[in-house]
């Protein structure tokens, strides 16, 4: 929303030589999106203030500007039109172009010069990411304040959360070129913000190269960064850091941190439920439970086991319910044993990641036709997976509701009637064993319920008799004395 | 020449090439019904006479015929036809799809077909084809009537040819015709002072008077009705001949339909001088048939073996049969279907009393057909999946039971005595141990994917059929299977709502006058305008007692009814809460004596909960306060800015005053939002305020006005405490302008003192107007209100001038759509329909909410 500069250079007047902008009158600058308004709120020779205000039209930003043209947003109310965003980076590049390239017709010298300089943003969102702020601007040499703003004290009667806002009002001070300061806000404002505008494409890569190419490349947060700023384009990342960076061994290894910090973005949990793409929230979901399971590689050991198990159990022709984004289809992708392959998941995203991963697209012809992915919901019967070897179930009935669970045992152990059924669901005595977990709190913000396995075996033993199924049960990663394996598993076989 | 064909079945032209089989066709046959071989080899290659293209083009003419059959249309096959061979693929398809095979053989004689060929330049493919088709046929003319054709004729000449005329005639099994009101009686096995009861009680008086050959039937039946014998009319109990006496009159009078039984027919092959066993109660028949005298037998023969294996009726609402009826049966006559009426399907396999065990072709019965039947004994005629057996083992002491239709009633009276002990109990076997539930909502625990992935189309009594496209069925199944209630209680989700059209006046972008005109141009009338809550959407399923939720519901969670919102999900979500809401709700219903004058042990009640801030307070947070946050911190610092500028000397006014009353729009928008936000403490602090009963037990609520809702709803307001909340309201006669300004007066004061604003409804609950259906509700929302909508700014005449302009008439089609699928959900569930039939509407309302996503991959 608006950005001001400061500086105590001697004289300070000179700052509107700097920026190129008059102290003497208000200057207004169209911009596609509003307008901004510039003007010296302060002028002195010990002290002067440029402020910019942005004025943004906030019904062309769902309506479009002109006739059938179709808006940026679909909801009225947002806070894009008051908060320092990509938007504030596109003003001060189109209206303060020189000062951002550091030149300066009238005192080239000063626009080359560090001096020393103040900025302060607002509101700037943050979204409960305070740290980041200091761990963007503080390497840069700056001294960083952040003053919170409420959000709405007057409603905390409510419940916790009120006080504070996603938004800071940023201070930065520092002795700086003024070119530095204002490609460092241009870059990082967006990076903050987590949000852009408009669609990022390649060139998006060129402008964050030529932005950052004096201080990017030695920031210790330089893929937090790009990523961001490519919004999470990864090859583009790698792209940028290699470009920037001083040898190719620093890129490479920058890279591959990327591609192990990424596991945490994209879930590659195989539930019933959405997974990642473009839904953050889940992702994020997704990512507490890997957080947690990570230290012991407890997802891998899940799917190698379930693996492992289809495989002794002689399956052919085997269906992976709550397939997710295809990790375990990727698995017995790989063992000629399975004739085919069938991944069903009830959400469209995880199927498209699916989909990617598994490279569907382009799968020689041989490949392609073992495997097919579907969507489906569990609670439903479903007459494309009957007659099938074996089903998988890794992780999937924890995300029914409890009273849902009567009729996906029948959809699956009446209709689709495979030889063997595999399920796996956490085993919550063990959740004691996890650090960071409260008691009583579930891996996973979607699980409707986790097993003891005690409550484990209480409702598979009766499922297997009532539907002419053997039960066996079993654990899943190092076993504890006291609260036993992590991850717990059945193997239904049908009687006859 | 006069020939009767049925006026379903599959015909077969048999003739040589240039024997006249289209000429023939054309004459005797629509075009649509015509397949013929060389029209499908010009279809696959350009060519008719190609003769590389006649394995492809056989291909065509076989699905084509196929696709007929299945449903239910004649076809005629112009092709030679002339070897054996090619007419056993015609008739395996005919019997496939239990069409009759009919032939007719075309043969004027092989010169007349050469002449013909010869005649025609594309036919030049020489005599030896004529000769090889008149050899092949002569081979084997003589025994074409063993090859499983129904008819044959020949025609030998081309006068015979030309002589023919044919003539349709109705299958025996489609009554369509026959329409109701009938009394449709279940198996009576000899129980003839049962049966008279049961006559007694349905309105009938049937008498039997005089001994022997004098022994008669006198009837007298209610004004209009018939009775259908659904079969097995003896054997086992203590008078067969008398039942077959008055089942036979009565069918004889016309006062009465009749279907056959398998013990029905067992007995006719018995009379026939058939070598069967006296078993299963056919040796007391005999006995009793014995002491009749000879012709009544030689009556009963003839009377069974008239009878057809089902009756299809009124215009194929209704189908009985004795053992059942699988849907593609109906109305179509084979062996197959014979032997299916007469005995069911079993697996093969024995139970633990040496009996068969049957197929339960019912549970996967989908047909538009409501198909009443007997054969299998149970304990209480119950429907499963619209169909509904009634035999429930009179003769084995339990009762005798007749459907009235189309009242769906069902009368019993209990058997005299036990007649036979029953060889294995006759009780449903349960599907989930331990859990009493009826046969249809044991069905209902698990619905089928295929009921609602894909594009479906869904046919409304409100008379709209509503499409929705197959990437919006994918986006609900997500939603619906992650996130929505239990199904059960999902039996109906309300239409989104439209707003007015956008007012002109200065500073508002809605005002009442807009609703008032919209409802007066279509004609309703007068209007209820009713307060409008800002909470969230509410639907409460409130069931009597436990009880009520598992007879009517099939609930068996301890669940007392439901709360959810227009998305399908718990509204609470704990139980806890969700019991205790429902209590309240319940206490209010129970202090006006709703039950009883409703004669329901549940309802539908479709309501307002607040506050706003229970429901959506994270999106209140996260959007709402964020945003106000946002602007105030911003607009607030740009004032002070500016306002330092103007001390210094800049020309600021005009921009200090724009941001200044930007700034006063954020203050009065985080105020607008504030008001509907409080705290809740306990169950007191919510406000359940309901406008519409939708639906009671065999009702739905939506053929009573608005003025009826309020009022009904008024009373158990009233009673239900705190937690319940009581909707204003006034009806406002359109005509007259000091009502409308009343209602607007009203409209203003209430938003002005911080009212979301109102909803206008048309008086009747849908109203058609001149141009379709009326919108069931406009809401007109107050200014204040409308900043949590449109922004903090939205009122500043240059935005407001833009917001103006805003299409309504995607929302409105939305809403039309909605709204006749809710009620269709309803009506289905009221009509005791199988829940995939409810839950199709309310899928495809949840579908049409949703953002479509891409279903393949």
């Amino acid at each position: 929303m608006l950005l001001t500069l400061t500086t105590t250079h001697q004289p300070a007047t000179d700052l509107g030589f700097l920026l190129h902008k008059n102290p003497g009158r208000v200057h207004e600058a169209p911009l596609s999106f509003g307008r901004a308004v510039l003007f010296y709120p302060e002028l002195s020779e010990s002290r002067s203030t440029f402020a910019m205000l942005l004025d943004i039209d906030p019904v062309a930003l769902v309506r479009g500007k002109g006739r059938g043209s179709q808006g940026l947003f679909d909801q009225y109310v947002s806070d894009r039109p008051y908060v320092a965003s990509s938007f504030l980076s596109v003003a001060i590049a189109k209206t303060l172009r020189n000062a951002l390239n550091g030149s300066s017709k009238e005192r080239p010298d000063l626009a080359a010069k560090a001096i020393p300089l103040s900025a302060r943003v607002l509101p700037l969102p943050v979204r409960g990411a305070e740290d980041l702020v200091e761990r963007l601007f503080k390497p840069l040499g700056y001294n960083v304040e952040i003053e919170s703003i409420p959000l709405d004290a007057k409603l905390s009667y409510l419940g916790d959360g009120w006080d504070v806002s996603p938004y800071v009002c940023l201070n930065l001070s520092g002795t700086v070129k003024l070119s530095e300061l204002l490609s460092h806000l241009y870059v990082l404002i967006p990076v903050l913000d987590k949000q852009k505008h408009y669609f990022v494409d390649r060139n998006e890569l060129e402008k964050l190269v030529a932005k950052g190419e004096s201080w990017l490349g030695g920031h210790p947060e330089k893929e937090l960064i790009a990523n961001r700023y490519l919004r999470f384009k990864r090859s583009w990342t790698r792209e940028v850091l290699a470009r920037l960076a001083f040898d190719e061994a620093i890129a490479e290894e920058a890279a591959s941190e990327l591609s192990v910090s990424s596991s945490g973005y994209g879930s590659g949990e195989g539930h019933a439920g959405g997974e990642d793409t473009g839904e953050p929230r889940e992702a994020r979901k997704d990512a507490a439970e890997e957080a947690l399971e990570r230290p012991i590689r407890l997802h891998e050991l899940r799917l190698e086991t379930v693996a492992e198990k289809l495989k002794e159990l002689g399956a052919r022709r085997v269906v992976d319910l709550g397939c997710g984004s295809g990790k375990l289809l990727k698995r017995l992708l790989a063992e000629m044993q399975f004739s085919e392959i069938v991944g069903i998941d009830v959400s469209s995203g995880s199927l498209e990641n699916a989909a990617r991963r598994l490279r569907l697209d382009t799968m020689p012809g041989k490949q392609r036709a073992r495997i097919r992915i579907l969507q489906g919901a569990l609670t439903y019967r479903d007459r494309r997976i009957e007659g099938y070897d074996a089903a998988a179930l890794v992780e999937v009935i924890e995300h029914l509701d409890s009273d849902r669970l009567s009729a996906l045992e029948r959809a699956l152990f009446e209709f689709a009637r495979p030889e063997h059924v595999i399920v796996t669901t956490p085993n919550r005595e063990y959740n004691a064993k996890f650090e960071g977990m409260a008691p009583g709190q579930l891996r996973h913000a979607d699980h409707r319920f986790e097993w003891t396995r005690q409550e484990f075996a209480k409702w598979a033993e009766p499922v297997a008799e009532r539907f002419g199924y053997q039960v066996e049960l079993s654990g899943i990663g190092d076993s504890d004395e006291e609260f036993g394996a992590p991850s717990q598993m059945a193997v239904f076989a049908r009687v006859g | 020449m006069k020939i009767t064909i049925p006026e379903f079945c599959l015909v077969a032209l048999v003739g040589a090439s240039g024997s006249g089989k289209s000429t023939f066709a054309r004459k005797h046959f629509l075009p649509t019904e015509i397949v013929s071989s060389d029209a499908c080899r010009g279809v696959v290659s350009d060519d008719e006479n190609d003769l590389d293209a006649t394995d492809d083009a056989f291909k065509l003419v076989h699905y084509i015929a196929e696709t007929r059959l299945r449903r239910r249309k004649l076809v005629v096959i112009d092709a030679t036809n002339v070897r054996k061979e090619d007419r056993a693929r015609l008739i395996q398809l005919a019997k496939a799809h239990h069409a009759l095979a009919v032939a007719f053989v075309v043969n004027p004689g092989e010169d007349i077909c050469h002449e013909r060929n010869r005649e025609r330049p594309d036919r030049q493919f020489g005599a030896h084809v004529v000769r090889n088709h008149t050899r092949a046929l002569k081979r084997d003319i003589k025994r074409i009537d063993k090859e499983g054709f129904r008819y044959v004729h020949e025609f030998r000449s081309v006068e015979a040819i030309e002589a023919v005329e044919i003539e349709r005639t109705r299958l025996w099994t489609d009554r369509r015709d026959e329409i109701g009101p009938f009394d449709i009686i279940g198996d009576v096995h000899g129980c003839r002072d049962e049966l008279l009861g049961l006559f007694g009680k349905l309105g009938y008086s049937v008498r039997l008077e005089g001994e022997g050959l004098d022994r008669r039937v006198v009837a007298e039946v209610p004004e209009g009705r018939r009775v259908i014998f659904v079969g097995d009319l003896v054997d086992r109990g203590p008078a067969s001949p008398d039942v077959l006496r008055i089942a036979m009159h009565m069918v004889e009078q016309g006062q009465a339909l009749c279907v056959p039984g398998n013990h029905d027919v067992k007995l006719l092959r018995y009379l026939n001088g058939r070598n069967v066993k006296l078993n299963h109660g056919l040796d007391a028949t005999v006995s009793q048939l014995d002491r009749e005298p000879p012709e009544f037998k030689q009556t009963v023969k003839k009377f069974i073996d008239g009878l057809v294996s089902h009756a299809w009726l009124e215009g194929g609402r209704l189908a009985i049969a004795h053992a059942g009826i699988k849907e593609p049966m109906l109305g179509r006559a084979s062996g197959a279907i014979r032997e299916f009426c007469l005995y069911g399907e079993t697996s093969g396999e024995t139970d633990e009393f040496g009996l068969p065990i049957r197929y339960n072709w019912a549970a996967e019965y989908r047909g538009k057909t409501t198909v009443v039947y007997g054969h299998t004994p149970v304990p209480e005629a119950e429907w499963l999946n619209n169909t509904l057996c009634v035999d429930t083992g009179c003769v084995f002491g339990g009762k005798l039971t007749a459907l009235r239709w189309p009242e769906k009633e069902i009368v019993s009276v209990e058997a005299a005595q036990v007649y036979m002990a029953p060889i294995r109990p006759f009780a449903h076997p349960p599907t989930r141990p331990g859990v009493v539930l009826s046969q249809q909502a044991m069905h209902d625990d698990l619905l089928d994917l295929d009921d609602v992935i894909g594009k479906r189309i869904v046919t409304t009594a409100m008379g709209r059929t509503v499409q929705v496209p197959e990437a919006n069925a994918a986006a609900a199944l997500e939603v619906m299977s992650r996130f929505a209630i239990q199904p059960k209680w999902l039996i109906h989700l309300p239409p989104t709502m439209s707003p007015c059209e956008t007012s002109t006046r200065e500073g508002f972008l809605e005002h009442p006058d807009e609703a008032f005109a919209y409802f007066d141009k279509e004609g309703a009338g007068r209007v209820v305008v009713e307060e409008k809550h800002m909470g969230s959407r509410a639907l409460a399923v409130v069931c009597r007692e436990e009880d009520a939720a598992r007879r009517r519901f099939g609930v068996t969670s301890g669940e007392t009814g439901a709360l959810f919102t227009r998305t399908g999900r718990s509204f609470f979500n704990d139980a806890v809460t969700t019991e205790a809401m429902l209590e309240r709700i319940r206490a209010g219903m129970d202090a006006c004596d709703f039950w009883s004058r409703f004669d329901t042990d549940w309802a539908l009640l479709d309501a307002e909960l607040m506050p706003w801030s229970a429901k959506a307070q994270g999106l209140i947070k996260e959007q709402y306060a964020a945003t106000g946050a946002a602007a105030n911190a911003g607009l607030g610092e740009a004032v002070s800015l500016l306002e330092k500028a103007g001390h210094g000397g800049l020309d600021t006014a005009e921009l200090l005053a724009d941001f200044a009353s930007r700034k006063a729009r954020a203050d009065q928008y985080v105020d607008a939002y504030r008001r509907y936000c409080w705290p809740v403490t306990s169950l007191d602090d919510y406000k359940f305020a309901p406008f519409h009963l939708l639906a009671t037990e065999g009702k739905v609520h939506m053929d009573r006005d608005h003025l009826w809702h309020m009022q009904e709803l008024g009373l158990i307001a009233a009673e239900g405490g705190p937690s319940l909340m009581a909707t204003t309201y006034r009806v406002v006669d359109l005509s007259s302008e000091a009502e409308r300004l009343v209602a607007t007066e009203w409209w203003l004061q209430q938003t002005a003192n911080g009212g979301e604003g109102m909803v206008i409804k048309p008086f009747d609950f849908s109203v058609r107007g001149a141009r379709g259906m009326v919108q069931p509700a406009l809401k007109v929302r107050g200014s204040e209100y409308l900043r949590i909508i449109y922004g903090p700014e939205y009122d500043l005449e240059g935005n407001l001038a833009r917001l103006r302009k805003r299409g309504l008439g995607l929302k409105r089609s939305l809403a039309m759509r909605e709204f006749a699928l809710g009620q269709e959900a309803l009506l289905r569930f009221v009509a005791r329909e199988p829940l995939r039939r409810v839950h199709e509407c309310v899928f495809a309302i949840l579908a049409l909410e949703c953002e479509p996503v891409d279903p393949r991959l």
